[in-house]
């Protein structure tokens, strides 16, 4: 009687851990298909230089492309507050765009996720404190590339 | 809730082009007023633009986007009257969500 009291006991508390795992599955299946793929990068976007931003983006050494992805800065800001960055690649599956500034306070400015059927493109404007370098980050079938351009910054765009 | 987003929308040969200008003052929380105290950061975080109730761009942003972001890509498919919708969340928690018909 105590024997089969005890088993009972057993296969009830398998049948909630296993339904106690599903319904964590679950949770972490749902926030990841809508909330938490958009988690602003903490870590990422409080780095103050780029071996720490690349590494809080988990592309520790991306390999140098300069032509399969298309960075288009100007040569010359004349305001530094707002410069145009469009970045585009023609490397298959892109899944991520990242902009950076690399001598910002914080250099990481944007970050883009594309869905599958969203054109591997986008064009937005950046602060510039002082003449630098812009960097995009390409996330392609997985694997990180980058490229650089320097824009010469006549005003800055970040103080005062 | 946010200043209104102006947004574009537009289709041709089967993909459609959107242009979106929000109005934020993305404050870098470095800059300092006229008494030389720090303006606290202030900033979009997180932007997503939906076509038809699917995700088509999602972003984030930090300090060094521009005041009054500007974003502009483009996805295949989309017809004329059909909606894409943009939404942004920034650091203090304030959000707008704006919604477009696609032109021809």
């Amino acid at each position: 009687m105590n024997k089969e009291i005890n088993l009972g006991r057993r296969e009830a508390l398998k049948a909630g851990g296993g339904i106690g795992l599903m319904a964590v599955l679950g949770a972490y299946g749902l926030l990841n298909s809508t909330a938490a793929m958009a988690e602003w990068n903490k870590a990422a976007f409080s780095s103050k230089a780029m071996d720490e931003a690349f590494a809080a983006m988990g592309a520790a050494n991306p390999e140098v492309n300069a032509t399969a992805i298309q960075l288009s800065v100007p040569e010359i800001a004349e305001n530094g507050a707002i410069v145009p960055v469009t970045v585009s690649s023609t490397l298959a599956n892109v899944e991520q765009i990242t902009i950076f500034v690399d001598k910002n306070q914080n250099v990481m400015a944007a970050n883009f996720i594309f869905p599958a059927g969203t054109e591997s493109m986008v064009t937005t404007r950046v602060k510039m404190g002082q003449t630098a370098n812009v960097v995009a980050l390409v996330k392609a079938d997985g694997k990180f590339y980058r490229t650089a351009k320097e824009v010469k910054v006549t005003a800055g765009g970040c103080g005062g | 809730m946010g200043n209104p987003m102006k947004i574009r929308a537009a289709v041709k040969d089967g993909v459609t082009e959107v242009k979106i200008l929000m109005q934020h003052e993305m404050e870098t929380g470095m800059r300092k007023d006229g008494d030389g105290s720090l303006v606290p950061a202030w900033f979009i975080t997180e932007v997503k633009a939906q076509y038809q109730g699917r995700t088509v761009l999602e972003a984030q942003f930090g300090q060094s986007v521009s005041k009054n972001p500007y974003l502009l890509f483009r996805f295949k498919g989309g017809a004329a009257g059909e909606k894409v919708t943009v939404s942004w969340v920034d650091n203090k928690g304030d959000s707008r969500t704006d919604e477009v018909a696609i032109s021809a």
